[in-house]
Formats: structure tokens, sequence, C-alpha cells
């Protein structure tokens, strides 16, 4: 634990400057409002309507597959570092792995998944 | 560090203080001086730098009215920033909207943690160091999605929501990419993995077989596509989205988003460094003193991690943006089947030559060379043939 | 982990926990998800379990947490519609809760309080310790798992391509 005693102190650190430079800029910065300047910039049209709303359904499938494949990846490194120590055993036990990784791989590309049309 | 530490506590430097006190009391010495000494001036100079640099491709001058050439341009940059107001537009959601830059800076500082700059200075050699690394880069793009949902202006959210499926797209094949290097040597440390490779260019990993090779160039193009650089500038593309999440920010919080942007660019160099280039490693036996090897591993550090961002200032002046489809297929279509390749190729390579092959990292090294002086004799041949104007002299 | 670092990092955890389910916003709610297991991930630090607190914030807190927020943001759920449909999970969610408290206290009742204290092998939690059991004692899950992560692919490409 007390390797990260450093990570948090760089973290505290990091915040309180953020924090200070922030705090000058809406100090020292001018303050002035009006109805025009404080809407959402969209090139000078009015803006139509709040920008939260429905979007394509690509964004999630990237979402998904990020997931599927991150834990795949993430599952790879400690198998990498004791990899020496597994010998080809360990070897076959992650080619087996990956290789079905692979097929939903190829499965997805050839299925058109990633198309964004 | 923590040697460092207990080497100057030996030498009598704090007289009789506890330990307990000391430890902490350094640790937060050496963070501050990282921050305030190195990260600001090195973001604020390498913008400058960087703009310089274009300008000179594209034949023009570029930034060199305050100080000498204009180094204190970053500087003065932030001064403006600072005293520019800080506008929260209505319809934002006020919370999210002011907190999101803090959680960028916060994962660009918390990436230069684990940073070695030389054997002693590192602020913290974590045993999961490189683990820790692709998690907080992970992070990272929750503060994108904040930024970018907070403003709700619909540039905004594009470039968010576009930013933040580029990052976690190219995680996976950055990833696969860090593996070859875990894989010959078994540590997940970034001192133990510099440790594991020499001063020479043929102890580096970058050059310990093809699969090496081809990994480092995987993982910059992926790092680059993570820090939004062109061609992978998507999420800020000007000619559609204005400036993409940031585009609602005004004074110094969208300084702060600049501050990460180019903080985590040496951060990739840094990274690229230490894995594949040998990091600091130095010939050594030519000096006692620790001081005089510590600033030699710095230097030899620094200037390794900063060819690479030279490199992306390169690479930002020469190439188009690419389309998202372009973006998302290259991401799974090239470079995920590569890193699976590479991170096989990589174990058999380890299988057959347990102790890494002798011969062939000489013959990539001197391959490299090669490469390097036809690029050369071609540039210099175009540059005979077309007979330009050119201005050498870098300072104008 | 003493007395004073448990409940310093355990009250803040409890409060954005109640955050997470309390907030009227849905993306609010997401985001202090994201603190609950961020926190979660210092507590796995404490414990000294590196690897699991890695995993904690790259898997979850990183990418699950990514999907979430696509979802919420994008979909725009209104805070008032979600509101009018909590009627009746309310009571089982409290019925739920006592039975969880219930099995937790039984489980409680046969520990010492020592166990905590007894010595961990040399390199626990390190990703070094923690390869070598998965990859030899636990291989035939993990190998599971990769198919179990193959299905969830295609189901995600077929909904998609609907």
């Amino acid at each position: 634990m007390d390797q990260y005693v450093p990570v948090l102190i760089a973290l505290i650190l990091g915040g309180v400057v953020a924090l200070v430079m922030t705090f000058a800029s809406t100090m020292l910065g001018v303050k002035t409002h009006s109805a025009v300047k404080d809407e959402p910039f969209e090139c000078g049209n009015p803006p139509s309507g709040s920008a939260w709303g429905r979007f394509s359904v690509k964004f999630y499938l990237a979402a998904i597959l990020f997931i599927v494949f991150d834990v795949e990846v993430v599952f790879l490194y400690p198998w990498a570092v004791v990899f020496r120590q597994l010998g080809l055993f360990g070897f076959i036990a992650m080619l087996l792995f990956v290789l079905v990784l692979v097929v939903g791989l190829v499965y997805e590309v050839k299925k058109g998944g990633l198309e964004s049309t | 560090m923590q040697s460092f530490i207990d080497g100057l506590i030996a030498s009598g430097v704090f007289g009789g203080l506890p330990a307990e006190a000391i430890y902490p009391a350094m640790m937060f010495l050496f963070a501050s001086i990282v921050v305030f000494g190195f990260v600001l001036p090195l973001v604020t100079i390498t913008i400058w730098l960087e703009r310089r640099v274009w300008s000179r491709i594209q034949s023009r001058v570029g930034p060199n009215r305050v100080g000498p050439q204009g180094v204190l341009q970053g500087l003065a940059d932030g001064v403006k920033n600072i005293l520019k107001e800080d506008v929260v537009p209505d319809a934002a959601d006020r919370p999210l909207f002011v907190f999101a830059p803090y959680l960028l800076v916060w994962g660009f500082l918390a990436t230069f943690v684990v940073i070695p700059f030389s054997s002693a200075l590192v602020i913290a050699d974590l045993n999961v160091g490189i683990l820790y690394i692709v998690a907080i880069v992970a992070l990272s793009a929750v503060g994108v999605l904040m930024a970018g949902w907070a403003s709700n202006n619909k540039w905004s959210l594009l470039g968010g929501i576009r930013s933040a499926a580029q990052v976690v797209s190219y995680e996976i094949p950055a990833g696969l990419a860090l593996l070859p290097v875990v894989l010959l040597t078994g540590t997940l440390s970034t001192q133990g993995i510099i440790q594991a490779q020499g001063w020479a260019p043929w102890d580096w990993f970058l050059f310990h077989s093809p699969f090496t090779f081809i990994a480092a160039f995987a993982f910059y193009i992926s790092a680059l596509a993570e820090t939004n650089r062109t061609p992978f500038d998507i999420p800020e593309a000007e000619s559609e989205l204005v400036a993409g999440f940031a585009t609602e920010y005004s004074g110094f919080r969208f300084a702060l988003f600049f501050l990460a942007e180019w903080g985590s660019l040496y951060v990739t160099g840094a990274i690229m460094a230490v894995l594949f280039l040998g990091g600091w490693q130095i010939p050594t036996g030519w000096t006692n003193n620790t001081v005089v090897l510590n600033i030699a591993q710095l230097t030899v550090f620094f200037l390794k991690a900063y060819f690479w961002v030279f490199l992306a200032m390169w690479i930002r002046a020469t190439l188009p943006r690419i389309r998202v489809d372009q973006m998302m297929s290259l991401c799974w279509k090239y470079l995920v089947p590569l890193g699976f390749v590479n991170l096989v190729g990589t174990a058999v390579w380890m299988v057959i030559w347990p102790e890494g092959n002798t011969f062939v990292p000489y013959l990539m090294v001197v391959g490299t060379l090669a490469l390097l002086v036809i690029f050369f004799r071609r540039v210099l041949y175009h540059l005979r043939r077309a007979k330009p104007e050119l201005y050498f002299n870098p300072a104008i | 982990m003493d007395f004073v670092t448990f409940f310093a990092l355990a009250i803040p955890l409890v409060v954005v926990a109640v955050m997470v389910i309390a907030h009227p916003s849905p993306v609010y709610s997401a985001l202090f998800l994201v603190m609950t297991l961020f926190l979660l991930a210092v507590y796995f630090l404490f414990l000294n379990a590196h690897m699991v607190a890695a995993l904690q914030i790259i898997v979850y807190a990183g990418a699950i947490m990514v999907l979430f927020l696509f979802v919420i943001m994008l979909l725009n759920l209104q805070s008032d519609t979600l509101r009018t449909q909590r009627h009746g999970l309310g009571r089982v969610a409290i019925i739920g809760g006592v039975i969880l408290l219930a099995e937790l206290g039984l489980l409680l009742q046969g520990s010492s309080s020592e166990l905590a204290e007894s010595s961990l092998p040399e390199n626990f939690g390190t990703v070094e310790a923690l390869g070598s059991q998965l990859f030899t004692k636990y291989l035939l899950p993990f190998e599971i798992t990769g198919i179990l992560l193959l299905v969830a692919v295609v189901g995600a490409v077929v909904l998609a391509k609907r």
C-alpha cells in the first residue's frame, strides 16, 4: 500500500494546482452575462433544442466490443507475466483462449458489425 | 525513490527526524518538483515547439515574439487564459461541466507518477505499473464523456462520444501491443522493464524481434489515437465539430484540456521509451557519482521520449484527418489482429529462443539504419531536384 | 487495515453508493457508481490485492461504466418518467436488503476477527501470484470465460444488426 502514497500526493497536488488556477481565472476574469452569450455555441445559429437526444446504436456496439476484448486483454496480462514459468503448457492454454476470441472478431468483421452505414 | 531517500537518511541529511515524517515530506517535495518544475514548463514549451515545427514545415514563421524565439508563448497563453472570462452556458449541467477538466488533468498527472525518469527518480514504481497506466487511460474516457455531455451542445456531445468511442476502441490494440514486452520481461513494473534492456540499440526491445518492432509502432499509432492526435483528431475536427468536447469551455478550464492533451503526448513518448527504447539505460562504469549518473540518465530518457513527441508533431503537420469509419476499421480490422499476431509470434519466438536470438537484433538495427539512410537520401534528392528556396536557420 | 483508514474509506464509499440510487438524474447516478467502484478499488489496494484493484478500475470503472454512460447519456432518460415507475420496487428492495443483512450477520457469527490478521503468502495479490494460480488450478474456468466472451460478441453483433 505504501507505494501508492506518492500517487495520492501527486493527485492532491495536481488537483490543488488546477483548482487554484481556475479560481484565479474566475476571480480575475470579466463577468458579464447576456442571453445570447450564455446559450450553446452552434456556429451562430440559434440552438435547435437540447443536445441530449438519442444516438446511433453503433456507438453502443463499439462499447460492448470494447468490454469483451478489454476483459480478454486484461486476462492476457497475468499470463504474459508468468509465461516463462508456465512453458509450453501455458502457451497452448492461451492459444486456445485467443483462438476463441479471434473467431469472435472474425465473425464480427464478416457480419459487418463494424460498418457504420 | 524509496532507496534514494534511504540513502539520504543514512547520510544524515535530516539529522534525527523520524523516518515516517521524512518519507511523505520527500515524496511531496519530489511530486511538487515534478509538477511545477517539469510538467508545467514541459507542456507550455511543447505547445510552443509544436507550433514552431508546424510553421517551419508549412513555410511559415510561427510564434516568435514572446521571449527569445517565442519560448514563453505558452506562459503568455496561460496568463491570457487566466484573465479570460470563465463562461458556463445556461443550458449546461453546471457541476459536471465545472468538474470534467479536473478529471482529465488528474488522469494525465496520474500516469506521470509511474514514469521512471532515471534509475532513482520515479515517484512510484508500482508492481502493476503498465496495467495502472491502462486503467487510468480507461478512466479518462469518463472525463471526456462528462465534458461533452455536460456542455449540452450538439458539437460537444458528438465530440465527447466520438472521443470516448475512440479511446476505448484503441485501448485494445494498445493493450495488445504492450503484451510482447510484458512477455519478454515477466514484469509490469516500469523500472523492471527498463532493467531488462540495455543501453545499446540491439539490447532494446524495439529490435528484439520483428514482432516487437511491429508492436512498438502499433502501440504508437494506438497511443496517437487515444490522445486524439492527428490523423485521429476526429473528436475535435474543426471543420465538423468546432472544437469537439472543448467547444463550450473558456478561460482556464479550456487551458486545462490542453494541459492534459499535451501532457499525455509526452507520457506516450515516455511509455515508448520505457517499453521499447531502453528507458534511461546508459553505458555504466564511467562515473561513480550518483547525481551525475542520474542527470545523464534523465537526459537520455528525456531525449528518447521527446523523439516520439517530435514525431507526433511531424505527423500532425503532414497527414490529413481520417474518417470515423476508417478509424474504426483501422482499429478492429488491422491493429487488433496484428496485435494477436505479435503476441503469438513473440511467444513462439520465446519458445524457440528463450534467451533471445543473438543475431536478429544486430540485423534489425542495421536494417533500420539503412532505411533511415535511404529515406534521407530520397528527401535530399527531391530537395535538389525541386530547388526550393530553403531557410535552414530554424531561428527566424 | 486499521480502524481509522477503514472508516475514512467506508463512510465516503457508503455515501456515494447511496447517491447512486438516491440521485434523480441517471447520468449522475452512473458517475457516482464510477466513484463507488473507484473507492472499492482503493479497498482492494489496502487488502494487498493490487491486480484485482487494477482490474476493478479497468473493467468496471473504465469499460463497463463507459458503456453505461453511453446508454444513459444517449437514451436521454427523463428523470420524471423514471420516478413514476418506481412504485413497488422499494418494498422489494427493503426485504432483499434485510435478508442480505441477516445472511451477512450469520456469516460473520462463525468467523473471528483474527481471520483478517492471519499472515499472507509472500507475493499475495500480485500479478505473478494471480497468473500462476489462474493458469494451473483454474484453467478450465478460464477457458470457459473465453467462450462466454465469444457469446457476448455474437450477441452484441446480432442485436446491433437487427
